[in-house]
């Protein structure tokens, strides 16, 4: 694997040798053939855009397509070790709902998300008036898939409404290096430019 | 030897294909209680079996196709039903792969059917031949295979009835069956489509001439009802926006309507086209037939009803295709075998294909099915080192 995405390399990093592994947005299956060939992982996949699907399929993995939103009540409980929502949450339409039924349907769930708490966003807003667009979220708000953004302290909340514990929280900053972060802290929410994490249901 | 056919070849050219002629002592048992011996199937093959025997993909056809899956239909001359992607550098490709494509028992290109003589009383079997289910078309498929000297396909695929071969491929024969494409099908024919299916059957037997189904005996075929049931089926293989797309409202004479009853729309004159020539390449009784065999199609029955049983153990890779505006077999039906297969821990793919051409886009050309079978294919093939 050449260059992973910084999230992804994290939540690889998570993954325990031959899981039993469910990506939900697995976009092209970067992520599912890194972790089937380095840790021989048992992997599934569930993807919205039929390109990707295709891109997948060629590549070996096992992918449906279908709709996180409307597809997860489908499965069953507690059959994957680890659930991965990477950079997706964000554009689900129901993200309580979704994080529900992952916590069901793993053991495990690994999330990364961008964190709409970083000074930059906060400061573009403060001083032009206007939506923020950010390296990481280079949308405009009227047409931006994004529609659920939150930040670090937001998902935090979120996790123990759902009925989630965090296991472990990361830090993810611009240069994509990941630390371990204290999710109650002021600081991380306001530095980091995205996060990972490992949630358990409670 | 090659098969038998029930009329006179009309493209003299084309391939007649092979047949397998079993005996009594290869009795072919049926889910209804009877056996069939002697009996025959027909197929045909295209490509090379490679040393290792590992290179065998069997395609399994649909309601009225038959074995000339890539090449010339003998009776008709069109091209083969499914060459747009089976053949040379096709996703199923001929220049890797050894297809083997054979008509169902109960079929009429060749293979132990209704219009066959009937060996006991020299005469068509007509209703005196067995009902025959798709476990029983797909025992036959497995009997071929042995007498091939194949045993593991790399591949089994299908579109419709196919699809359903298909899965019943992988409940019957898990150990025979690399990896499965199901393309448009279902694991229970619906109660809308057994609807469907007994309007054409009574069609078929409200004509005249059909006789209580021994029309071949007087030298009759009941052509006006198999025509009607032909034509209500391929409103069934087609959805509204394909039709109106390609007919709308569109007179065959620009002059105006005729305040008649011939036909007036062009869609009519299409359907009567489709009814017209069907009838010229299949067996009436055939048609009664496969069609019972569909409706009696449901593989989680013979699981105390839990589809994921069926697919227990199998260790096959799947990839499901469905498309759509396909409201015979829609994509929740589709959907459905995946969550089975996931359920019994099967590695299954899913694709959904976004096209207006209802249940008949499996049998066209759909860039988007092509790439996803190549790309499934290539990595199974990969993965069992055939080159």
């Amino acid at each position: 694997m050449a260059v992973m995405r910084p999230d992804l390399a994290a939540i690889a990093e998570m993954i325990p040798q031959g899981a039993r592994v469910l990506d939900v947005g697995c976009g092209d299956g970067a992520l599912l053939e890194y972790l089937t060939a380095a840790k021989n992982v048992d992997g599934r996949g569930l993807e919205l855009s039929q390109q990707n699907v295709n891109a997948c399929v060629a590549r070996g993995l096992a992918v449906i397509q279908g709709d996180a939103d409307t597809d997860l009540g489908e499965y069953p409980s507690q059959v994957f070790d680890v659930v991965i929502l990477s950079q997706t949450i964000q554009a689900t339409r129901n993200p309580k709902g979704v994080l529900g039924q992952l916590l069901r349907i793993g053991r495990r769930t690994a999330v990364s998300l961008p964190n709409f708490g970083h000074w930059r966003v906060r400061l573009n807003l403060l001083a032009s008036g206007r939506m923020p667009r950010t390296k990481a979220l280079g949308y405009e708000w009227y047409d931006t898939p994004n529609i659920h953004l939150c930040t670090i302290a937001d998902f935090a909340a979120l996790a123990k409404e759902a009925g989630g514990e965090i296991e472990r929280a990361l830090a993810l900053s611009e240069d994509g290096r990941t630390r371990a972060m204290r999710t109650d802290a002021w600081s991380p929410n306001l530095f980091a430019e995205g996060a990972i994490f490992l949630l358990r249901a409670r | 030897m090659g098969p038998k056919f029930l009329r006179p070849l009309t493209a003299p050219d084309a391939e007649k294909g092979r047949a397998v002629h079993f005996g009594s002592e290869q009795a072919l048992a049926l889910d209804c209680g009877r056996t069939l011996a002697p009996w025959t199937i027909a197929y045909m093959t295209y490509g090379e079996l490679n040393e290792a025997r590992s290179n065998a993909v069997l395609v399994c056809h649909a309601l009225t196709g038959d074995q000339f899956v890539a090449s010339a239909h003998p009776v008709t001359g069109k091209p083969g039903w499914w060459e747009t992607i089976v053949g040379p550098g096709k996703p199923i490709d001929t220049g890797r792969f050894f297809v083997i494509c054979a008509n169902v028992i109960g079929g009429c290109m060749g293979s132990s059917g209704p219009a066959e003589i009937d060996p006991a009383s020299g005469e068509p079997f007509g209703l005196s031949f067995p009902l025959v289910t798709v476990r029983d078309m797909v025992r036959a498929q497995a009997m071929l295979l042995d007498s091939l000297g194949i045993e593991r396909l790399l591949c089994v695929t299908g579109g419709s009835m196919g699809g359903m071969q298909v899965l019943q491929w992988a409940a019957s024969y898990p150990e025979r069956v690399v990896s499965a494409v199901p393309i448009a099908c279902a694991a229970k024919h619906s109660a809308q489509n057994i609807a469907f299916h007994e309007v054409g059957r009574q069609a078929i037997m409200a004509d005249p001439d059909w006789l209580g189904g021994a029309y071949q005996l007087q030298g009759k075929q009941p052509s006006k009802g198999l025509a009607v049931a032909r034509m209500a089926a391929h409103i069934t293989y087609l959805s509204e926006a394909a039709l109106q797309r390609k007919f709308g409202r569109t007179l065959q004479n620009p002059g105006g309507i005729s305040f008649a009853f011939a036909p007036d729309f062009q869609v009519e004159s299409y359907l009567h086209h489709q009814g017209v020539t069907f009838v010229d390449r299949f067996d009436a009784n055939s048609y009664l037939y496969i069609t019972r065999a569909m409706d009696y199609f449901d593989l989680a029955a013979d699981y105390a009803g839990v589809l994921a049983e069926a697919f227990r153990g199998c260790k096959a890779r799947f990839c499901i295709i469905s498309f759509t505006s396909d409201w015979l077999f829609p994509t929740v039906e589709n959907k459905r075998i995946a969550h089975a297969l996931n359920a019994a821990a099967a590695t299954v793919s899913f694709v959904e294909i976004e096209t207006d051409r209802g249940h008949d886009a499996f049998l066209l050309d759909e860039p988007e099915m092509f790439a996803t079978v190549r790309g499934f294919l290539n990595s199974v093939a990969a993965g069992q080192g055939v080159a």
